[in-house]
């Protein structure tokens, strides 16, 4: 059997090689078919480069068994737990939802949420005290009575006074 | 100014606490990783942990289709990362079948070549190719090698009978001596 | 003795800088003008010594001398001379010594400047730039040494600086490793050094800001001191970032320009802070308000330049760009250490100092809305630094590597650039201190609407998936909004001054450089989305093997394999291997593309040069994969079809003219008057000007 998946690789990769439209080839696999689960897996040997695009032999010979293991009708999901097993959870492009990694998905919502949090607050309490001296303070607030475009291009006025 | 209109507060002590702990922590986890990275392979005098080799079929030890490093206490092991699509790896191949050959009889060594981030029908032809009869399995999940913390391929681990390491070889083997020289090193 | 010549010149260097640093803090504790003035002086002189000593560096790279192992690595003789000196940075030494000498130009540039009125910061500015300086020549001259020399001891050769014994010999290589050839690509040229030129100016605003908390002179003088350089820091890093983008899609062959690599966004990282300090210190300087968030903005951003320097170079990130194995990474995890925890614990003592009235009259102010702004960048930034991080928390934890990769980033990021494209188009239209939800729409339903309707058009003529349609209408939104603020602007001066539209225009512009380049900024950022959204949601790709005259169909064009020849260039030490083929779009022929693998012999390394056709529509995107050596009759191409991507690269040289039209020198920043304390102060001052 082993012997037979052997042949079958090279038949395969000769036939990648050689033959035009690869669609065509009997029982031909794609390169774009390869590409396209190649793409979401990283290979230990060039780390961060996805496999479809890695120029080492060893990721050529994992683009290769890809071909192989679809042409054996595996489908994406059984390839991928495939190189998980075998070369560890770096082969995927984002660690798994799993034990320990749900911390990566968890944490930065979690601090994003909590810097929003503070931000509301910190408006809330500098927009209250406003409220209290808003005698004192508003000069904005005084103009703003009058028509919005006419506030603009007074305070574009003022701007160019200013600037001269 | 109007800054003295307000009251002067101090970071809170909870906050100072938070920001030194999240540093530290920070700093500790950088530095740890760094030594990590800088004190390289496993040292000469390191306890091996126990680990699992699974074979391939045809390279079993014994009918069994897995060996653990314990197999081997009292025989000296010698444990080779290798891979289908290394080229200096080829350079080795034959002397280190040889020298197992050598020893195999004396059931006094042993060799285990660990397959690192390969496919199985290159590996076979590889191992065809070399004519290799030595247990040889894939590192499973890299475990074995981020174990060892190997920097590439081809690297060589020589344990004692004690499950210590005793002497890393980096890169290919020039001669089967090479090879014997490391081993008669442990044996009596 | 050349060699020997430039290291003692570095050991010089490193000297001065040392005693620069300790006369400053001494001068400074002890009220001594003299010894700052000595402190000054001898920062001023780091500069002509390290420019001396790596122009010794560059003689030893051009002139081939192979003996000095740094020349033995990044140079060969087939390189051109302009490669050989731009090999200066092609290595950890050598780049180490262009880091430094960067920083003694920057350093030399702040202290040559008029400190009559803050002559209390010198001393600590001063501090702050030799102790970088300080830590950066030790690293080189203690073990990263670019003169090291080859020496022949009892038949082996060994590097050192001098001769391990009186026996030895000086060892020279009949030729050298050569440079990495992706190294050799025109971008890769400039991109470092723009990226170092960003890294290296952010010192200059960070030793402000430390000298302000040291002092306690916490107004915002230091602020307004270091606005121009942090613009200009910001402008060489958001370049280096790009021509770093460039470069990846020109010749590392994966069809793209960003790869989320965790060396990519180490250098990313500060420019999200720097990117928000920009946007909040105008709070500070506009309203006197948010001290204490800015000085935290600026000691993170420099504080991620050196981190982020710090895992790339000291091996701690494993990547394609990263540095090997270095000896330098214990003690520059000192250097880290120093100064994290020394900024941190200096702004905790001067915690309320800092403090600041802060009245915010609407939580749709343009303050409110910066304040959104600096909110969604620092989110980017916890799912960025948290990506890079974890792998190391998850190595040590379970022992096994993890990889977090592009998935994560891009949907993580992905709604919070939307929102940050959405307030790029509102903000502008708020008014500083108050705003209400009333004037803010009737400012901006124009502008809605017009963007509605380009998103309808595209929907019916382009595309029908929803989150580029969500994209484009962001970006249509920004366009209109910010160009019809252009409009509102010259109008209304062409109405006051009575000039005509387009002399009111520039003259707008003209006085107003800060705010109309940050508009023009804006703009080349919605057209970068453009293409962005390009290629991350219509990108195409096919593979195929071809013989002689077959073709590959993708995205309407065709492509048909015409030749392949494969040559020796022996003078360049390079094999050429280039494919021919003609293209096609929809049966009418457009040309040929050339795609190339070059094969450097002195790397033993080769090159992926894509074949490209490049429209305002789409890059055409061609891969040579792999070919027959001997018979040539097929090839094996991989080819892209990149949507709009051409918009990236028109959007970042927009963005390079706004940056530069903000930030170019109108008269000595140090002479403005200390004023725009807060609206009421600027209204005061305003009318004594």
């Amino acid at each position: 059997m082993k012997k037979f998946l052997f042949i079958l690789t090279l038949t395969l990769v000769l036939a990648g090689l050689f033959t035009a439209t690869t669609v065509f080839a009997q029982g031909g696999v794609t390169d774009d078919e390869v590409n396209a689960i190649a793409k979401q897996l990283y290979c230990p040997v060039c780390e961060n480069t996805p496999l479809d695009v890695c120029p080492t032999e060893a990721c050529r010979q994992w683009r290769e068994l890809i071909r192989l293991q679809l042409s054996e009708g595996m489908t994406e999901a059984q390839i991928k737990q495939y190189f998980v097993d075998n070369y560890g959870a770096r082969v995927l492009a984002e660690p798994p939802r799993t034990g320990l990694h749900w911390l990566i998905y968890i944490l930065p919502p979690i601090f994003i949420l909590g810097g929003a949090f503070i931000l509301f607050n910190s408006f809330r309490a500098w927009t209250k005290p406003q409220s209290v001296e808003a005698g004192t303070g508003g000069e904005s607030g005084a103009a703003s009575s009058s028509p919005e475009r006419d506030e603009y291009v007074a305070r574009f006025e003022e701007e160019l006074k200013k600037r001269k | 100014m109007t800054e003295t209109t307000t009251p002067k507060r101090g970071v809170p002590l909870w906050a100072q606490i938070t920001i030194w702990v999240f540093l530290a922590g920070l700093l500790v986890l950088v530095g740890v990783t760094l030594g990590k990275r800088q004190q390289g392979t496993v040292q000469p005098g390191d306890a091996i942990p126990d680990f699992t080799l699974p074979l391939f079929s045809g390279y079993e030890y014994e009918g069994k289709s897995e060996v653990k490093l314990s197999d081997f206490r009292g025989r000296v092991v010698v444990l080779n990362f290798w891979a289908s699509w290394c080229k200096p790896c080829e350079q080795e191949a034959a002397e280190l079948e040889e020298a197992w050959l050598f020893y195999e009889p004396s059931g006094e060594v042993m060799f285990l070549g660990a397959d690192y981030v390969d496919t199985e029908p290159e590996a076979r032809s590889y191992l065809k190719k070399f004519s290799i009869t030595y247990p040889n399995g894939p590192d499973m999940g890299t475990k074995i090698s981020q174990m060892f913390r190997i920097r590439g391929v081809p690297e060589t681990y020589f344990i004692d009978q004690n499950g210590a390491l005793y002497y890393v070889k980096v890169g290919p083997f020039t001669s089967v001596n090479e090879i014997k020289t490391l081993v008669e090193q442990k044996l009596p | 003795m050349i060699a020997e010549f430039g290291f003692g010149v570095l050991v010089v260097s490193f000297i001065v800088t040392m005693y620069s640093g300790i006369a400053a803090v001494y001068g400074a504790m002890n009220k001594s003008a003299a010894l700052v003035e000595s402190a000054r002086r001898a920062q001023l002189l780091t500069f002509p010594l390290l420019t001396l000593s790596s122009l010794v560096l560059i003689y030893l790279l051009v002139n081939n001398r192979f003996d000095v192992a740094f020349a033995y690595e990044v140079t060969s003789r087939s390189m051109p001379t302009y490669l050989k000196v731009t090999a200066w940075w092609g290595g950890q030494a050598g780049s180490l010594l262009f880091w430094s000498w960067l920083l003694a130009v920057f350093t030399s540039a702040v202290t040559l400047r008029k400190w009559d009125r803050d002559i209390e910061f010198l001393p600590w500015v001063i501090l702050v730039s030799s102790i970088t300086l300080t830590f950066f020549l030790g690293m080189i001259v203690f073990f990263e040494n670019p003169f090291t020399r080859f020496w022949l001891v009892n038949g082996s050769v060994a590097p050192s600086m001098f001769a391990p014994s009186a026996a030895a010999t000086v060892f020279t290589p009949a030729d050298g490793q050569g440079l990495n050839p992706l190294l050799r690509h025109p971008g890769m040229v400039i991109h470092p050094p723009m990226l170092y030129l960003g890294f290296v100016a952010y010192v200059i605003p960070f030793a402000f800001a430390i000298a302000a908390l040291a002092t306690g002179r916490t107004d915002d003088r230091w602020t307004r001191i270091t606005r121009r350089w942090s613009l200009w820091a910001w402008l060489f890093l958001s370049f280096g970032l790009v021509l770093g983008g460039r470069w990846a899609y020109d010749v590392l062959g994966w069809g793209g320009y960003w790869g989320w690599d965790p060396v990519e966004i180490a250098a990313f990282m500060p420019w999200l802070t720097g990117t928000a300090f920009l946007h909040s210190v105008m709070i500070q300087e506009k309203r006197g308000m948010l001290k204490q968030w800015n000085m935290i903005l600026i000691i993170l951003t420099y504080a991620l330049v050196i981190f982020g320097t710090f895992l790339t170079r000291s091996g701690v990130l494993s990547s394609v760009h990263a540095f090997a194995n270095s000896p330098i990474g214990p003690f520059f995890m000192g250097f880290v250490t120093l100064t994290l925890v020394s900024s941190v614990a200096l702004l905790i003592w001067r915690w309320p100092l800092l403090q600041s009235e802060t009245e915010m009259k609407s939580m749709l102010s343009r303050e409110a809305l910066f304040l959104l702004n600096n909110l969604l960048f620092m989110s980017i930034l916890v799912v960025c630094f948290w990506g890079v991080i974890y792998p190391l928390i998850s190595e040590l934890a379970t022992g096994q590597k993890v990889t977090v990769g592009p998935p994560y980033y891009e949907r993580a990021t992905g709604p919070l650039f939307a929102g940050l494209l959405f307030l790029m188009a509102v903000a502008p239209l708020s008014a500083w201190g108050h705003s209400t939800l009333q004037t803010l729409g009737r400012a901006i339903w124009k502008s809605s609407a017009a963007a509605a309707v380009v998103t309808v058009f595209l929907t019916i003529t382009y595309t029908q998936n929803i989150y580029a349609l969500v994209g484009f209408f962001l970006v249509a939104l920004v366009l209109f909004a910010t160009g019809h603020e252009f409009w509102r602007g010259a109008t209304a001066r062409q109405k006051a001054q009575g000039e005509n539209f387009f002399t009111a225009l520039a003259n707008l512009m003209g006085r107003n450089r800060r705010r109309y380049g940050g508009y023009i900024i804006h703009i080349s950022m919605a057209l970068m989305a453009i293409g962005i959204l390009g290629i991350e949601i219509f990108q195409k790709e096919t593979q195929g093997t071809l013989a002689a005259g077959e073709e590959l169909n993708i995205a309407g064009y065709t492509i048909q394999y015409r030749e392949l020849a494969s040559w020796n260039s022996p003078g360049e030490g390079v094999n050429y291997t280039r494919a021919v083929v003609d293209v096609y779009e929809n049966g009418v022929y457009l040309g040929q593309l050339a795609p190339r693998v070059d094969y450097y012999y002195d790397a033993q390394q080769n090159m992926t040069i894509p074949g490209q056709r490049s429209t305002l529509r789409d890059d055409l995107y061609i891969l040579l994969v792999d070919w027959q050596p001997v018979s040539s009759i097929s090839a094996t191409f991989k080819i892209y079809v990149n949507p709009l991507v051409n918009w990236l690269w028109i959007g970042s040289i927009l963005f390079l003219f706004g940056v530069i039209f903000a930030a170019w020198p109108d008269k000595d920043p140090a002479d403005e008057p200390v004023r725009h304390r807060a609206v009421r102060d600027n209204r005061q001052a305003s009318a004594a000007d």
